[in-house]
């Protein structure tokens, strides 16, 4: 049984603050299959593609008949805990601030052994069940759980290492006047969130949620405009050190491509809010979320960005929005490098066409707000990189990664 | 498997073990040197008269042995690198002999060793292997400690075995440390004090685990009439095996390669467990050592435990066992390690133990493993030797 967690005393500012420190990070290019697969939180290992052998560690080469055509595929993730120890004694920083340290041999019902992390939960001999996280160094990692779900089991510390749960966290949402914005705050504080702060740009102006998110206990409102510097900097001045995750839902979305639109006017707004936002928001809360990413319970953890998945390959209907959103993609791969040395994971959650007036003209299906709730929470549990959020999201990127010049074709192409 | 050829004409000599230091300010390169010119001052011969020479070290970085050659002014016609951890003393031997036989050197010194500086141990252990990279430092980062507690916890599982059943051997070996004036743990070793030791990686306590130093340890191969004419007391290879990641198929290890090749063992030695004088197994831990009397033989897989409760392993026991102490009470010299059984075996089968002699000790056999690439030791060996006028 694993214990709750409760909630965090408050902070002592006498005390020091833990320096974040992080498990070993190197990796042979081989195993970097298994950090990508843990980045949608997917259990693969390397299937031969000769002779179907299932192996671990990542190699080079097949150990079974040398074959070096070795995709990663999805994996029965089922297998036996056969040896436990609990490591006591570590040279490693990391993982000495941690300890004691359950670790173990699960031998997988598809084949080989695996040493793992293993949840307290986890009894010797019995079944369990391996999945593929990412670690604070943002590494994927192995870890068996009980084979059926134990009360309080994501409180589990080792768990809760590989995953950004908005349990006890503080959350900050950065604008209120997304439609999206009263079901994420609901989502939030419905998973443990102790505290959601939500942003409110030009708060004289009134916008159909505002009741909705005041209503709600342990949510505030703060002023913030994502495209005004100064307003950035006076709001992570006053939370900066109390924002543990940060959810970055602020978008300005309008139909068109280059001809009809005639000028830059709706293109600088994109960029303002869609790419610039994020660059202002990173340099005002990115340094302190660093450098909390090992204080206590609720210690930084995530940086969310609501993304199109346009980002990924134009949609001309939509095609400088969508360009605008490419850039905030390209720039949260190094937001996320520049987060790594805190442990604080960037997640980016893609969503095909929302349900929403400005795609009023497009076909379903479109994606809700609570689906998009969902999607965040159920990705910061799982402490997830990437989440393709709706069938459309999901689509686009399996036929992405097939080819992406035959996508560019196919979404530019038309009818005829 | 008969088809091999024996070891005919070929020695042992000149055993030299360098005392140990915890902790060195010297590099490897210096305590290789004081291996080298230990055993050959102890054999009478200037470093021009050996052709041959065969290294083992972890810590030699950016060197090689090929460069060591040129550190210490040797020119050899002959050059080998044994990259095999708790192996090496036996691979060691094996090549070397046959260098020997064949005429490729005249006479061969075998040396390994490490130096151990205050942060070597955790240099050496990140950047150890791939897969350790890949697949064992981010579970933990307990090291070899915590990969053999995984598979301590299988065996007493499997087997039965307690605590105090590894307690009885470091126990032993603590004995017979006290015996040896170059082992660092000095300071005897109850069974309750190994019972309430620190744990460090459950259930691997303080005492189950080998105490990292610096040190070498060295020897000489040579032609059995070369020995006589420079009047050195050497020993003869009996037989040898040695074997790589046997058993992949294996789901953790509870059994190493010396399994595969046991008969071929005793058959070439033409001898049997129970004529060995002593034994000296590779105890980096002491599951491992139970693992070696079982798969060379003394005893039924998962028998070890109570083979062991009937046997006294001191040196003036019925089965002396790691007369020297061992690693677990002599200390780990790195690479060296994997030599300390075969230099004390050498020094017991030609009279030379001092105070750690046991007594007609004639026979004696030693075993290597090496090399916690991931999750087991991938390299196991066996020699036994038989001191020269048997």
């Amino acid at each position: 049984m694993t214990d709750p967690l409760s909630p965090p005393p408050k902070k002592n500012p006498q005390k020091a603050q833990r320096v974040p420190t992080l498990p070993p990070g190197i990796r042979s290019r081989a195993a970097m299959g298994l950090t990508a697969a843990a980045a949608e939180g997917r259990f693969m290992l390397q299937h031969c593609a000769e002779c179907g052998t299932v192996q671990y560690p990542p190699r080079d080469a097949c150990c079974s008949c040398l074959s070096t055509k070795l995709p990663w595929r999805d994996t029965d993730p089922s297998g036996e805990l056969i040896a436990v120890t609990v490591v006591r004694a570590s040279p490693n920083l990391y993982f000495r601030d941690r300890t004691p340290w359950r670790t173990g041999t699960v031998r997988l019902a598809a084949g080989p052994s695996v040493v793992c992390h293993v949840h307290g939960d986890c009894e010797k001999g019995a079944e369990v069940r391996l999945i593929n996280r990412l670690d604070r160094a943002g590494q994927g990692v192995l870890m068996a759980l009980p084979k059926e779900g134990t009360p309080n089991m994501a409180d589990d510390p080792e768990l809760r290492e590989l995953t950004a749960d908005p349990k006890h966290r503080r959350v900050l949402i950065t604008d209120a006047r997304q439609d999206n914005a009263p079901a994420l705050a609901r989502a939030l504080l419905d998973a443990g969130a102790a505290q959601v702060f939500v942003g409110e740009a030009e708060g004289w102006r009134p916008y159909p949620q505002r009741a909705k998110l005041a209503a709600m206990e342990h949510v505030t409102l703060l002023p913030l405009d994502v495209t005004d510097t100064t307003s950035v900097k006076e709001l992570a001045g006053e939370i900066g050190g109390k924002t543990d995750i940060l959810i970055n839902n602020a978008r300005f979305v309008r139909p068109g491509g280059l001809f009809e639109r005639g000028d830059t006017t709706f293109a600088r707004e994109e960029m303002e809010v869609n790419y610039l936002g994020l660059m202002r928001l990173a340099q005002a809360f990115g340094p302190a979320m660093r450098s909390r990413g090992a204080d206590g319970v609720n210690n930084a953890v995530a940086w969310v960005n609501l993304l199109s998945v346009h980002a990924l390959s134009n949609d001309p209907a939509y095609g400088s929005f969508a360009a605008s959103n490419a850039a905030a993609l390209s720039l949260s791969q190094a937001l996320r490098a520049e987060l790594r040395p805190g442990g604080v994971r960037v997640m980016n959650v893609f969503s095909g066409p929302t349900e929403d007036d400005w795609h009023q003209a497009v076909p379903p299906p479109k994606v809700t707000p609570n689906a998009v709730a969902r999607a965040v929470v159920a990705g910061l549990r799982d402490g997830l990189e990437e989440v393709w959020c709706g069938d459309v999201a999901r689509d686009l990127v399996e036929r992405w990664r097939q080819n992406p010049k035959v996508l560019e074709r196919e979404l530019t192409g038309g009818e005829g | 498997m008969s088809r091999r050829q024996a070891y005919d004409g070929v020695v042992l000599a000149a055993p030299h073990s360098v005392p140990y230091e915890r902790y060195s300010t010297e590099t490897a390169h210096h305590w290789l040197a004081r291996g080298l010119k230990g055993t050959l001052d102890a054999a009478g011969l200037s470093k021009e008269q050996i052709d041959g020479f065969s290294v083992a070290s972890f810590t030699l970085f950016p060197d090689t042995p090929v460069g060591l050659t040129q550190h210490l002014g040797l020119s050899p016609r002959w050059l080998d690198s044994i990259p095999m951890g708790g192996a090496s003393g036996v691979v060691a031997v094996r090549r070397a002999a046959r260098a020997v036989q064949a005429g490729d050197a005249d006479i061969v010194a075998c040396v390994a060793g490490d130096t151990n500086q205050i942060d070597s141990f955790r240099k050496l252990l990140s950047s150890f292997s791939r897969f350790a990279m890949d697949a064992a430092y981010p579970y933990g980062y307990g090291g070899p400690n915590a990969m053999f507690a995984l598979l301590t916890d299988r065996y007493m599982q499997e087997y039965g075995a307690a605590r105090e059943d590894f307690g009885r051997i470091c126990v032993a070996q603590r004995d017979n440390a006290l015996r040896y004036p170059h082992a660092l743990m000095k300071k005897p070793l109850t069974m309750k004090d190994y019972l309430n030791a620190r744990p460090i990686s459950d259930p691997i306590a303080l005492f189950d685990c080998v105490m990292p130093c610096a040190g070498a340890e060295a020897f000489l191969v040579m032609r059995e009439d070369e020995a006589v004419r420079r009047n050195l007391p050497f020993a003869r290879i009996s037989a040898t095996t040695e074997r790589h990641n046997a058993f992949p198929d294996d789901p953790i290890q509870l059994r190493g390669g010396w399994a595969v090749d046991v008969d071929e063992l005793w058959q070439m030695a033409g001898c049997a467990p129970r004529d060995m004088d002593l034994v000296q197994t590779y105890d980096d831990y002491p599951v491992i050592s139970m693992m070696q009397f079982e798969d060379l033989g003394f005893c039924g897989k998962g028998e070890a435990p109570a083979f062991l409760r009937e046997r006294d392993l001191k040196v003036t026991g019925d089965l002396p066992h790691n007369t020297s102490g061992g690693q677990l009470s002599a200390g780990q010299a790195g690479a060296g390690g994997g030599f300390l059984g075969l230099v004390e075996a050498l020094r017991q089968v030609t009279g030379q133990a001092g105070p750690t002699q046991v007594r007609g000790a004639k026979r004696a056999l030693v075993s290597g493993f090496g090399m916690i690439n991931y999750d087991r030791g991938l390299c196991s060996g066996a020699a036994v030797i038989t001191g020269g006028d048997a």
